[in-house]
């Protein structure tokens, strides 16, 4: 829906568009799929939420994805007290900017930031997290398709393995992971779709109020122009 | 109204729904921005009940937590205490509780869940002060000779007893308020929240 | 039911004895004659103070919750920034506001686009109509200055580096450039001093300036009477009673005729508030989700659509003249692009007033303007190295047709006199 009405709006632009392009994997749409989304949240409190903060995103806006405070307080809360606090983290951001050579920036809306004409934010993500390589030249040892000599190392190298870059600018998994590829695929899907999500929570029900006042204007719209015909009929 | 010459009907009608539907449309679109005036997550947040351990409090002692940017106190009295509470009620403005200044659960004798641990929220019912504690009995207290011990609001002078019941003749018209609050343990309390009736 | 009336009557009276509440209505609504032939056009200045209050309301709101403070706060994000996502997670419905006068903003300049543009089609701006067109400028101007301002409060990277752009043209003005524009900043980059000041002139300043040029604009009109799609003067032909013979009332005609035009611009604008308010990354800009960095430029910058013809304007001028700076020229040129709409009353010398009665030389001219300025703005959104369909080049297009969006207006005295026009009516037609 809302890529066709881009569409339409920009049409006379978009048809002169061309130029360099960054090739993106599109992101599955699990913007609905609560599973996904829990399990992407528990995957990012793990291994996401020790370097970066969410620090706009409450722990108990979490019960929008199908969570209760309990569950959020015994299997997601590790940095926070209270349920109303936001995701922060314990880190020093002066230390990070020594161990990374900058500070992890903040996650909440990185999912809006990453958009670009090249796909969406959510695109830019699940290729970024599935494209890490070995390099010995990087002072972590690795680095990224998309993000060129990224400070952050592969976080998530023991679910994926670990892949190098072949002379055909092609990656191959020279180590495998705990996870298959379909598996870790499914996974960084999950987080991507979570980041998705704490970019914009309130996106679905946005769109379904949306509806709402669009039938509401739709039926405004029969009354106010029945009663300008019928004004109207005055005038010849 | 009747249809007639001057009156046109059809037109009256559309009008009049036209109206009605703008006038539905209008108070739609008040609602989210009255309810942006609302205590906003943050406030929420912030405003969150408050868990106190109160196992290190002796008799005698009193604890202050911040709730909702209020003070609430928590006294654990001691036997002398709570026994002065009965003598002087001839000295107070409502000794029996009956203005509604606290839950169901605390209008008793001593305005408590636990007869010893009173919760008030320690401000002045007058103007908003915060009172000070004054448990020095008798003349030490430097308030009267026979002060059962309590508390003195600084600003103008209200005198409350050691369950926040106020003394009569004073500014203060009301009681302390005691804020919603329940054990979750033998000494773990929670100040904000209730037991669902 | 008549005691009510009587009771309405006498308070009524009450009121017009001390304000003239019943003579102003009549005189701008129910007894001013507006042509009967309005056509799709002239919906859009109701449209202009529709988004006018839009934007005032949400406005207020926003004010409640929004903190102009560049410094970072505890999670290292400006606290600016973090207050617009405060707005948009933590206040009850902030996401609705901020959403609504952010598509405001661009609403704004569409519907003040189309609107000029029914100016340009019908000569609303000729004689007896300069000074409605002049306050009309006045507001265009103040516009773009409110949406400037405005554009740096959230404090993400595309408000930062829009700022610090905007407000470098400034030190192109030879002598005292450099300290204007460190005056202008109140600091020697784009800092906490500068998100205030702009605070301050996007909450108080411009709007009192803009709504004092709207009541202008309205009391000028009102005194003049509405052009129309012919072009011709519906007060030189009136009835008995001095009515204009193809005038009808504003109110009740226009009224209900604009509430029809307000509902479907209400669909269009909640379609994009509800399913679409980043506008492909036109309205809201993808890169000012980061928060501002001094340190960082983005790898592409570009102003919001609305400012991009003006934009491509000044990236066309790339000669130093007279030995000043190529800069200064380009800003120059930005400038006049904007400001020589003020001079059509003066550069029109056709003998009609409306495109339908002109020539073919008008018609010819004027689309090719129209389409030029689509491409100006299109290539303002675009790196200076963009080519077409990926060979021909963007660059060299801008410039040719930054000379014809000048040149257009500067020989319009020559051509809008040459050009073969047809008689007008002497009545209004309905088309």
């Amino acid at each position: 829906m809302k890529k066709f009405l881009t569409a339409i709006l920009f049409a006379p632009v978009l048809a002169f568009a061309a130029g360099p392009t960054l090739h993106l994997d599109r992101a599955p749409d699990k913007a609905n799929d609560m599973a996904a989304l829990q399990n992407g949240a528990k995957i990012f409190v793990n291994y996401c939420l020790n370097c970066h903060s969410a620090s706009y995103m409450r722990y108990n806006r979490l019960k929008d994805i199908g969570l209760s405070d309990a569950q959020i307080k015994d299997n997601l809360m590790f940095t926070a007290e209270k349920v109303g606090e936001p995701m922060k983290i314990a880190m020093q951001r002066a230390e990070a900017k020594v161990w990374f050579g900058a500070a992890p920036p903040d996650l909440t809306v990185i999912a809006r930031a990453r958009a670009s004409e090249f796909g969406s934010g959510a695109d830019w993500l699940y290729t970024y997290l599935r494209t890490f390589y070995r390099d010995e030249k990087r002072p972590s040892g690795w680095n990224n398709v998309v993000f060129e000599n990224v400070g952050m190392p592969h976080v998530l190298w023991e679910l994926q393995g670990e892949q190098v870059m072949g002379a055909d600018h092609k990656l191959t998994l020279a180590k495998p992971g705990k996870l298959k590829p379909q598996e870790f695929d499914a996974a960084v899907g999950d987080l991507v779709a979570y980041l998705n999500y704490m970019g914009e929570p309130m996106a679905e029900f946005r769109k379904q109020l949306g509806v709402i006042v669009l039938i509401f204007l739709a039926v405004i719209f029969v009354f106010a122009y029945a009663l300008k015909r019928e004004y109207w009929k005055d005038v010849h | 109204m009747s249809c007639d010459d001057t009156v046109d009907c059809g037109r009256r009608r559309l009008l009049v729904a036209t109206a009605a539907a703008g006038g539905v449309a209008g108070v739609a679109v008040a609602v989210p921005f009255v309810a942006s005036m609302l205590p906003s997550e943050r406030a929420k947040a912030a405003g969150a009940p408050v868990e106190v351990d109160i196992s290190q409090l002796a008799p005698g002692e009193m604890k202050t937590v911040e709730w909702r940017g209020k003070p609430v106190w928590i006294i654990n009295r001691t036997k002398e205490q709570l026994e002065s509470l009965t003598k002087i009620s001839d000295k107070l403005a409502d000794p029996k509780s009956e203005k509604n200044m606290q839950p169901d659960y605390a209008k008793n004798e001593t305005r408590s869940i636990k007869p010893e641990i009173l919760v008030a929220v320690g401000i002045c019912t007058h103007l908003g002060c915060s009172p000070t504690e004054k448990f020095k009995t008798g003349a030490e207290s430097g308030i009267e000779a026979d002060w059962p011990g309590g508390f003195i609001c600084p600003c103008h002078g209200s005198t409350f007893d050691l369950a926040g019941r106020v003394y009569k003749s004073k500014p203060a018209p009301d009681n302390l308020e005691i804020p919603p609050h329940m054990y979750l343990g033998d000494a773990k309390l929670i100040i904000g929240e209730e037991k669902k009736a | 039911m008549s005691k009510v009336n009587a009771i309405l009557q006498g308070t009524l009276n009450w009121v017009d004895e001390r304000f003239p509440l019943t003579s102003n209505w009549k005189a701008h609504l129910s007894e001013y004659y507006a042509p009967k032939n309005f056509n799709f056009w002239y919906f859009f200045g109701s449209l202009a103070m529709l988004v006018l209050v839009i934007q005032i309301v949400t406005g207020i709101f926003l004010t409640m919750h929004y903190k102009p403070d560049a410094a970072l706060n505890a999670s290292g994000v400006p606290v600016a920034f973090a207050s617009v996502e405060y707005i948009m997670r933590d206040v009850s419905w902030g996401w609705l506001i901020r959403y609504m006068h952010s598509t405001g903003a661009s609403a704004f300049f569409l519907v003040v686009y189309l609107h000029m543009f029914r100016g340009l089609l019908y000569g609303s701006y000729r004689k007896p109509r300069e000074l409605i067109w002049l306050f009309g400028i006045g507001i265009f101007l103040c516009l773009m200055g409110e949406a400037f301002f405005g554009y740096l409060l959230p404090w993400g990277q595309m408000s930062f580096w829009g700022a610090q752009v905007i407000v470098n043209l400034f030190s192109a003005i030879p002598l005292i450039g450099n300290d204007l524009s460190i005056w202008l900043r109140g600091d020697y980059v784009v800092g906490d001093a500068t998100l205030n000041r702009f605070f301050a002139f996007h909450v108080i300043a411009m709007p009192l300036v803009l709504l004092g040029l709207v009541g202008a604009h309205i009391i000028a009109l009102h005194e003049v009477g509405s052009n129309n799609p012919d072009g011709i003067e519906i007060k030189k032909k009136k009835d008995a009673n001095g009515i204009p013979l193809d005038g009808i009332p504003f109110h009740p005609y226009y009224s209900v005729k604009d509430i029809v035009g307000v509902v479907v611009f209400l669909m269009v604008f909640s379609v994009i508030v509800f399913f679409m308010p980043e506008g492909g990354g036109y309205f809201l800009e993808y890169n000012n989700f980061f928060p501002a960095d001094p340190l960082v430029t983005p790898p592409h910058i570009a102003p919001v659509w609305y400012f991009t013809p003006y934009y491509s304007l000044l990236r066309a001028v790339t000669y130093p003249l007279f030995g000043i700076d190529a800069k200064f020229w380009g800003v120059v040129a930005m400038g006049a692009g904007t400001l020589i709409f003020a001079f059509l009353p003066w550069l029109d010398r056709s003998p009609v007033k409306s495109i339908r009665y002109r020539g073919p030389i008008t018609k010819w001219l004027l689309s090719i303007w129209v389409v030029g300025f689509f491409i100006l703005g299109f290539l303002g959104t675009k790196d200076p190295a963009y080519k077409f369909f990926g060979f021909i080049p963007g660059a060299p297009i801008a410039q040719l047709l930054s000379v014809y969006y000048f040149l257009f207006f500067l020989t319009m005295p020559i051509w809008s006199s040459l050009d073969r026009c047809k008689p007008e009516p002497d009545r209004v037609t309905m088309k």
